[in-house]
């Protein structure tokens, strides 16, 4: 029962963003702010987990791969369609969750225990616009070119493994790269991360916005906004892959 | 003027305001007070528009507030000053910003002007070269400071305070009521506090409404209050017997039966 009383003051609050900003221009600002702290702020993060996801895709591919009848570019080619398909945009979105959704809970939980939210609704301002619409509109702008810078360096970072421990040479991975490439991966990819966007930033945002107490429900809110956040995002990862795969 | 007609406001089975009506003059201090868990804080929160009432009506100068649209309340909410019990400060701004905040949302003034209204605010509530700072770096008198400065810089009809001198020092709290005070006279403005501070119930109270569980229980002047036969205010008001004292020797100041020029020194002899 809970959970449907949960959901339902879920889409309310998804509801409620929608109105008329009250200065256009604030909105603006407010918005990329918010894309300057979702993109920019993860963006040292994303860097790092991607250049070294992929390059152990390519050493554990390449310990996997046994056979002398398997050419070596098939590496960069399983490397490659992991990379796109599920490292880039479910490893780091779930890196994200943490990230953004800890961020984005605890700020609002915080502005809601404060009353910084109530001092802005008394100002007249929609609070679920001016607070919570510019967040998911960044994120959902900001975190599919993370997923796609992700995947670049992801390939990359595998390409670098794989010459630098003498796996394969440079060109044997370029190579591989090119061969059976399918486009619709890249847009599967990006629906995930648009997916994904949606999730980790609106369920950090619900739970922050609608927290009671204080710096312990704060906290309790961050961490259950991320759990929430990660757990939705595997579900809607096996959703897609069963109705896009 | 705000006037509150028979307004019940309740969270499940618990009813925290039971049918209160009041009427909040302009230009006087209007306080409400009450023990903790009276319901003042509830009563506020109504008034502004925070809480739904569950029946009852609010009139804002005759225009009842549970019939306004989205709109209609928008504009009034602009109207409508408010310094929190925490001053709700935003964190991530300076001073300068956090009050020129709301002339940035609702007006179209060039920065310049802005900053001139802000420096007015700033100057009306004697804060000084605080511009800069943000809110974590200036006390408590400071930060509420800033928030009657936020709560009046676009010139409203209404102010409410939410305990403006919970955690403030004597006479820090002083300087705060007498702000207040001067405030609502100059701009003629609705002040509604909320308070449980017994300077600012003899200091500010042009009108004042005792809360208790609920109900409102008395209702009189800052004058009047010291000749109130009601035992729970009397209770609540003069709790200490320090308090208890000092109405004695007011009663007696007031009735003439002790000058009130005497010399203490010659008394504590």
């Amino acid at each position: 029962m809970k959970l449907f009383t949960e959901f339902g003051r879920f889409l309310l609050m998804l509801r409620g963003m929608f109105s008329r900003p009250e200065n256009g221009k604030m909105y603006w600002k407010e918005f990329m702010h918010q894309c300057s702290e979702i993109g920019i702020g993860s963006l040292g993060i994303v860097v790092i987990i991607s250049v070294f996801m992929g390059a152990v895709s390519t050493l554990q591919t390449a310990y996997q791969l046994v056979s002398p009848f398997i050419p070596l570019s098939t590496i960069a080619q399983i490397v490659r369609d992991t990379v796109i398909l599920e490292f880039s945009p479910t490893l780091v979105c779930i890196v994200l969750a943490g990230v953004v959704g800890s961020k984005i809970a605890s700020e609002l939980g915080n502005m809601r225990v404060s009353e910084q939210i109530d001092a802005l609704e008394i100002m007249g301002i929609n609070t679920k616009t001016y607070l919570i619409l510019p967040k998911l509109l960044a994120a959902m702008l900001v975190i599919p070119m993370l997923v796609v810078i992700s995947a670049v360096l992801g390939i990359w970072g595998g390409r670098l493994a794989g010459t630098l421990t003498g796996i394969l040479s440079g060109a044997a991975f370029d190579k591989g790269l090119h061969q059976f490439f399918k486009p619709y991966n890249v847009f599967f990819a990006l629906a995930k991360a648009y997916t994904f966007a949606f999730i980790i930033s609106s369920i950090p945002a619900y739970y922050g916005y609608y927290v009671k107490g204080g710096a312990l429900e704060i906290g309790r809110a961050s961490t259950k906004s991320v759990v929430v956040s990660c757990v939705l995002v595997l579900f809607s990862d096996y959703l897609l892959a069963a109705l896009l795969l | 003027m705000i006037e509150v007609k028979d307004i019940r406001k309740g969270f499940g089975d618990k009813i925290v305001i039971q049918d209160v009506s009041a009427i909040m003059q302009t230009g006087k201090c209007n306080l409400i007070i009450g023990t903790s868990g009276s319901g003042k804080t509830v009563m506020m929160k109504c008034l502004v528009g925070l809480f739904e009432p569950d029946s009852g009506e609010i009139y804002y100068d005759g225009q009842a507030l549970s019939e306004m649209n989205e709109e209609q309340r928008k504009e009034l909410r602009q109207q409508i000053g408010m310094l929190f019990q925490g001053s709700a400060l935003f964190d991530s701004m300076t001073v300068e910003q956090n009050i020129m905040f709301p002339l940035d949302m609702f007006t179209k003034k060039t920065y310049p002007e802005k900053l001139k209204r802000v420096n007015e605010v700033l100057d009306r509530v004697n804060l000084k070269d605080a511009n800069k700072k943000f809110p974590a770096e200036i006390s408590g008198g400071m930060k509420k400071r800033v928030g009657i400065a936020r709560a009046i810089v676009l010139n409203p009809k209404y102010l409410f305070c939410d305990e403006p001198n919970s955690g403030l020092d004597p006479q820090t709290s002083l300087l705060i009521d007498k702000l207040i005070k001067e405030i609502t006279t100059e701009y003629n403005i609705t002040t509604v506090v909320n308070t449980h501070d017994m300077n600012s119930v003899m200091e500010t109270g042009d009108n004042i409404i005792y809360m208790y569980q609920g109900l409102k229980e008395w209702e009189g002047s800052n004058k009047e209050i010291i000749f109130s036969k009601n035992q729970r205010l009397n209770d609540f008001i003069f709790a200490s017997d320090f308090l208890k004292d000092a109405k004695d020797m007011r009663m007696l100041e007031m009735k003439g039966k002790i000058d009130n020029n005497r010399n203490m020194d010659e008394l504590l002899k």
